[in-house]
């Protein structure tokens, strides 16, 4: 037979790519559910750690996700749950915070219980350089106080952008508020040395030669923060009436 | 057959002929995944299972590839190779996979990879094909090693995530060098190899 036909040249690209395709999609098949596994552990254990909670080597998350996350809900910018049958753990965050209208937005919280009482955990997502970057914000039982943060990017300059992961910078999140004294909505501004603002508003210094992710890390706070200050406030009323 | 001429193409590329520092090919990959020593080792081990598989596939088929898609199938069989490296390390080791990211990916568009299927496997047994195919991967992998080792020493002061510099010694003033982290570092290390490595090998000064 010619080997360098156009006939064989075709049926040989053929079987090639038919063979490979059989493969790959039954290669696929076998390793999804672990993968699957995988990304949702992974998950897990980043909304434990801004709970400040972190698995011991060898430890299983979802075990510990389980013990620490006793609840988790859905709320709307009016701070009312939503009972849609959708898990709070299923929302992709990404696509929330991209709806201009904050009404149709679905806002997951994870209620965990730590060694320090109840914490709220929230879900924030932004733009930093080079790509996305998110993370998990925990606050205090009074709605308003963070108690840790952890935030993740996708491709930010090792060493200047990437240091947002770092305790360095997550540390300086403890106890911030996000509320003013009045109860409206003031984020958590991240601020050049020299530059902090003395209005007496909550504010973290940002990463030295970082300043769009920076930036980033202070829009994706404000624009993913804001629309639970229903949620929060309720919470925090909650709180003076146990008083 | 002469035993020392069957390990030719197993040993040669490790020295003599390496990827990396002799024939420069892979230097794309080796700036981008060595800041750390983990995803470096992993990116090596990954290279030189594709890379050896790629060239026993090839080698097989090399009589029958059509010679005016040879390119395509080469590619074909690679491309295939790396996407199930790239699902198995999702699947059972996530952690490095997150770190390397599309590195692995661009496996294919490695150089070497390429470079050895048209120079060695289209033209060669499967057998010495697959030696050639693990000489190169060890080759390549020991330079990312090497410059792996160097950044994550002196950027982070850890290696494979252990501290290895004690606290005193940055309680006493010591800083980690951020420039070891960035790319640049990479070629400078990779350079002081092949610095190192010419002066012991006068034959290949140019």
């Amino acid at each position: 037979m010619n080997r360098q036909s156009n006939t064989y040249t075709v049926i040989y690209a053929v079987v090639l790519v038919a063979v490979v395709g059989v493969l790959l999609s039954v290669v696929y098949q076998a390793l999804r559910p672990q993968q699957i596994e995988n990304i949702e552990n992974d998950t897990k254990r980043q909304i434990l750690a801004a709970a400040l909670i972190t698995p011991a080597p060898g430890e299983n998350v979802a075990d510990l996700y389980g013990s620490h996350i006793t609840d988790s809900f859905i709320v709307n910018a009016n701070g009312d749950r939503i009972e849609s049958g959708e898990k709070a753990f299923d929302v992709k965050v990404a696509n929330e915070v991209k709806k201009n209208d904050v009404s149709q937005r679905l806002l997951p919280v994870f209620v965990c219980t730590t060694d320090n009482g109840l914490k709220y955990i929230v879900p924030v997502y932004g733009a930093g350089l080079w790509g996305p970057i998110w993370g998990y914000v925990a606050f205090d039982a009074n709605g308003d106080t963070v108690y840790g943060a952890y935030f993740a990017h996708q491709g930010e300059t090792p060493g200047l952008g990437a240091e947002i992961e770092k305790p360095a910078f997550l540390d300086q999140f403890e106890g911030k508020d996000i509320f003013a004294a009045d109860g409206a909505f003031q984020g958590i501004k991240v601020v050049k040395i020299g530059q902090e603002p003395a209005d007496g508003s909550a504010w973290v210094h940002a990463v030295s030669g970082g300043t769009i992710t920076s930036q980033g890390v202070q829009k994706m706070l404000s624009n993913s923060l804001e629309p639970y200050t229903a949620f929060f406030n309720k919470l925090s009323k909650e709180k003076e009436a146990d008083k | 057959m002469n035993l020392k001429k069957t390990f030719i193409p197993l040993v040669n590329p490790i020295s003599k002929d390496n990827p990396v520092i002799v024939q420069v090919l892979g230097i794309c990959s080796a700036l981008a995944v060595t800041s750390k020593l983990e995803p470096a080792l992993v990116m090596a081990v990954s290279v030189t299972a594709v890379l050896s598989l790629a060239n026993v596939i090839i080698s097989l088929l090399r009589n029958t590839i059509p010679q005016s898609i040879r390119i395509i199938v080469q590619l074909v069989v690679v491309a295939a190779l790396v996407v199930v490296v790239d699902q198995v390390l999702k699947a059972w080791n996530y952690e490095v996979s997150k770190a390397l990211s599309v590195f692995i990916g661009l496996i294919i568009t490695n150089c070497i990879i390429m470079g050895r299927l048209e120079a060695f496997a289209l033209s060669n047994r499967p057998w010495p094909a697959f030696l050639d195919g693990i000489g190169n991967g060890i080759g390549y992998g020991l330079i990312l090693v090497i410059v792996g080792f160097f950044r994550e020493l002196f950027g982070s002061g850890t290696l494979m995530g252990y501290q290895i510099f004690p606290q005193s010694w940055y309680d006493a003033g010591y800083m980690n060098n951020g420039l070891m982290i960035l790319p640049p570092m990479a070629l400078i290390v990779v350079a002081c190899i092949i610095w190192v490595h010419r002066s012991y090998n006068k034959d290949l000064q140019e």
